[in-house]
């Protein structure tokens, strides 16, 4: 059974404007264990989906779903107490800007204290020593005078790290990285992705890594999910992917990619990714995509088969067919 | 093959006060940066944050003057020159900044954006500044009728576009590119580069392009400067930095960034710690305590530039032979790490000024 299971999972925003498909019908299943990419472009709705999952959307919100179970547990059954149980304690999750996700006003071994005095029986000095242990897995030079420090005395991949020991601090099972190291330098990016990993080794949790950058996903993903508009496009083993591309949006994606240019120009996608008021019928890659033909146009394309990467596309690429 | 930017030895201090009765901290932002680009080519800035990327940005656009050394940019001398020339230089340096949402201004119509350069510098009548305003906008991919828009109507790299057609309003000759890509997505960020690269052929156009992800510099460069902690450490044409990088830290600046393939190997050599206080940066060779072959001698003396095949290098152990990237390619095994290297300053604050790791010599 996997560790999270979600299918045909849709949130719509009401807006001023008329509701607004953030996140189209997805699914999801993770097993423990598993590093899963998924990747798009802003707009795409990959924060918004798992922030469904963590219930943290706003009232705004609608979510539905067919399934969405955690462990076995329907989420969408459990009581707003029941929930806060695993949110936080079996799922944990961190954010893309590290600076502005802790709180200024306490100092770090506070907040770090708080997630455990809400999640286990710890006594206070097992508390402390927890977090000292804590802040030492994840790299911090002193932990023991740094639980004193305030966020604003941190640098960015600091405050990352003490992120991440949050997180982990009643060692979940599943963790959701949205976009962790985005603000970060290279260097420190490198070291982040490093640990997280480290400690997904170790803990064997599942690591559920939400990226728009490809070299990111290539160095730290086994499977890989790509999201396009709301919609998942193509799922596959990492491999597979950057292998044989088999939706065009994947392909041209990748071809993008400044590493992966021939000539002196790039080939770029034309167009931009359509917003709330301009969604194309049928296909909604339809309007930027070179292959399209009237009935991308028209009719909504079905999910094909995992040999195809399981792409949403009428005429899924096969470079290995191509090749013969 | 003319030299239209030449700076020899230059650098910006910046004053910063640190408590009603404590001395003024002096950061050096920018030290000792010498270097000249070549009319019509590329030369990127890369480092990370703190390096003083930006710093050259704002010296190089004479937004600010440097505090020592010299700058000739198009055969004028930028510390020596009057109030009236600097004006009339400025044109020729036109400025893209890296948050398109930041840098438009959301009262402003497209068209009153893009003549306004040209209503404070010309005396053109309006009805040419409209003209060229709707050149401009045809050459960077906008149509016509964007001209009476509002920045908000645009996507991120439609915005880009208008910031690159704003700048190029003045005829410049030279262009800084303050990290204009990093703010796009993929698909947007190679239709922005690919406007750059058209630009710049038709135009002959000058770039600095300051940036931090080193597989679009790779792509767009002809000279790479490699800069740590307000120094450049090192300068050479694109392909010697990508086949063969000299100084150790730009070895380990290209194998921190990620590649998109799942095959190649990850590589082991990482960086540990961070980038020191500016405010007391490290004796000797600003990159020794995180440096994995810093021996004595990088703690004491401050290596120079120094011309190594087609590449500047400012590091002892190239300039004596003892770092052999040949013997261990880079990436290869692990290299044993010296004891200081895992200590790094961590915080911002104060105390990392004090902290000995930073501080004093070893």
């Amino acid at each position: 059974m996997p560790l999270l299971h979600i299918e045909n999972l849709s949130v719509t925003f009401q807006t001023a404007s008329g509701p607004f498909l953030a996140v189209d019908s997805v699914d999801f299943s993770v097993d423990a264990g598993e590093r899963l990419a998924i990747v798009g472009e802003s707009g795409s709705g990959k924060s918004v989906a798992m922030l469904a999952v963590m219930g943290l959307l706003p009232p705004t919100a609608t979510v539905t779903a067919d399934h969405m179970a955690f462990d076995g547990q329907d989420l969408r059954q459990l009581s707003r107490r029941a929930r806060r149980r695993v949110v936080g304690g079996d799922i944990a999750m961190i954010f893309q800007e590290p600076m502005s996700s802790l709180n200024p006003c306490f100092t770090v071994g506070f907040q770090i204290n708080e997630a455990l005095s809400a999640h286990t029986d710890l006594t206070r000095s097992q508390r402390r020593e927890r977090s000292v242990e804590l802040l030492r897995s994840v790299g911090i030079p002193e932990p023991e005078r740094r639980l004193s420090a305030f966020p604003h005395q941190l640098s960015g991949g600091m405050s990352q790290r003490v992120m991440i020991a949050m997180a982990t601090a009643c060692q979940p099972r599943l963790l959701i990285a949205d976009e962790p190291t985005t603000a970060l330098d290279v260097t420190i990016q490198a070291q982040i992705l490093d640990l997280l990993v480290d400690l997904q080794k170790e803990h064997g949790m599942a690591l559920i890594l939400i990226t728009h950058d490809m070299g990111v996903v290539a160095e730290t993903a086994q499977r890989v999910v790509v999201q396009y508009a709301g919609q998942q496009v193509e799922r596959q083993d990492v491999i597979g992917l950057f292998d044989a591309p088999h939706h065009p949006y994947t392909s041209a994606l990748l071809d993008a990619l400044p590493d992966r240019a021939t000539g002196d120009r790039l080939p770029a996608i034309r167009g931009v990714v359509p917003g709330q008021g301009d969604r194309p019928n049928g296909c909604l890659f339809n309007p930027r995509c070179p292959y399209a033909d009237d009935t991308c146009r028209t009719v909504v394309p079905p999910r094909q088969p995992a040999a195809l990467g399981e792409a949403l596309c009428h005429y899924p690429l096969n470079r290995a067919e191509q090749a013969a | 093959m003319t030299t239209i930017i030449e700076a020899a030895n230059l650098s910006r201090v910046y004053e910063v006060r640190r408590g009603l009765f404590a001395e003024p901290g002096k950061v050096r932002a920018l030290t000792e940066a010498s270097f000249s680009v070549t009319a019509g080519t590329t030369l990127a800035v890369v480092g990370e944050s703190g390096c003083g990327k930006s710093t050259l940005a704002r010296l190089l656009t004479m937004i600010e003057p440097p505090s020592e050394g010299e700058l000739v940019i198009d055969g004028h001398d930028v510390g020596k020159s009057g109030h009236s020339d600097l004006a009339a230089l400025r044109k020729t340096v036109q400025i893209v900044f890296q948050n398109p949402y930041g840098s438009l201004n959301p009262r402003q119509k497209i068209g009153s954006i893009l003549e306004e350069p040209l209503l404070i510098n010309t005396d053109m009548p309006g009805k040419e500044r409209r003209e060229k305003a709707a050149d401009m906008l045809q050459r960077v991919g906008l149509r016509p009728e964007h001209y009476a828009r509002y920045p908000h109507m645009f996507s991120g790299g439609q915005r880009q576009r208008i910031a690159i057609a704003r700048a190029l309003m003045l005829d410049p000759k030279i262009l800084v590119l303050d990290e204009p890509v990093s703010a796009l997505d993929v698909s947007i960020q190679a239709q922005v580069l690919n406007i750059l690269a058209d630009l710049q052929e038709e135009l002959g156009l000058t770039y600095i392009f300051i940036s931090h992800d080193l597989s679009v510099v790779r792509f767009v460069a002809d000279e790479v400067m490699v800069m740590y902690l307000g120094r450049p450490v090192e300068i050479a044409p694109v392909e010697a930095v990508f086949e063969q990088p000299l100084h150790p830290y730009t070895v380990a600046l290209l194998s921190a960034t990620p590649v998109a393939d799942p095959r190649r190997p990850r590589q082991n050599i990482k960086l540990e710690g961070e980038l020191p206080s500016p405010f007391n940066p490290p004796s000797g060779c600003p990159f020794h305590p995180r440096c994995r072959y810093a021996r004595e001698k990088c703690a004491e003396i401050r290596p120079e530039l120094t011309l190594h095949g087609p590449t500047r290098v400012a590091c002892h152990g190239i300039d004596e032979g003892w770092i052999d990237y040949t013997a261990v390619p880079p990436g290869g095994g692990k290299a044993p790490m010296p004891d200081h290297a895992g200590t790094a300053p961590a915080e911002r604050d104060e105390s990392a000024v004090k902290s000995p790791e930073t501080g004093g010599p070893l």
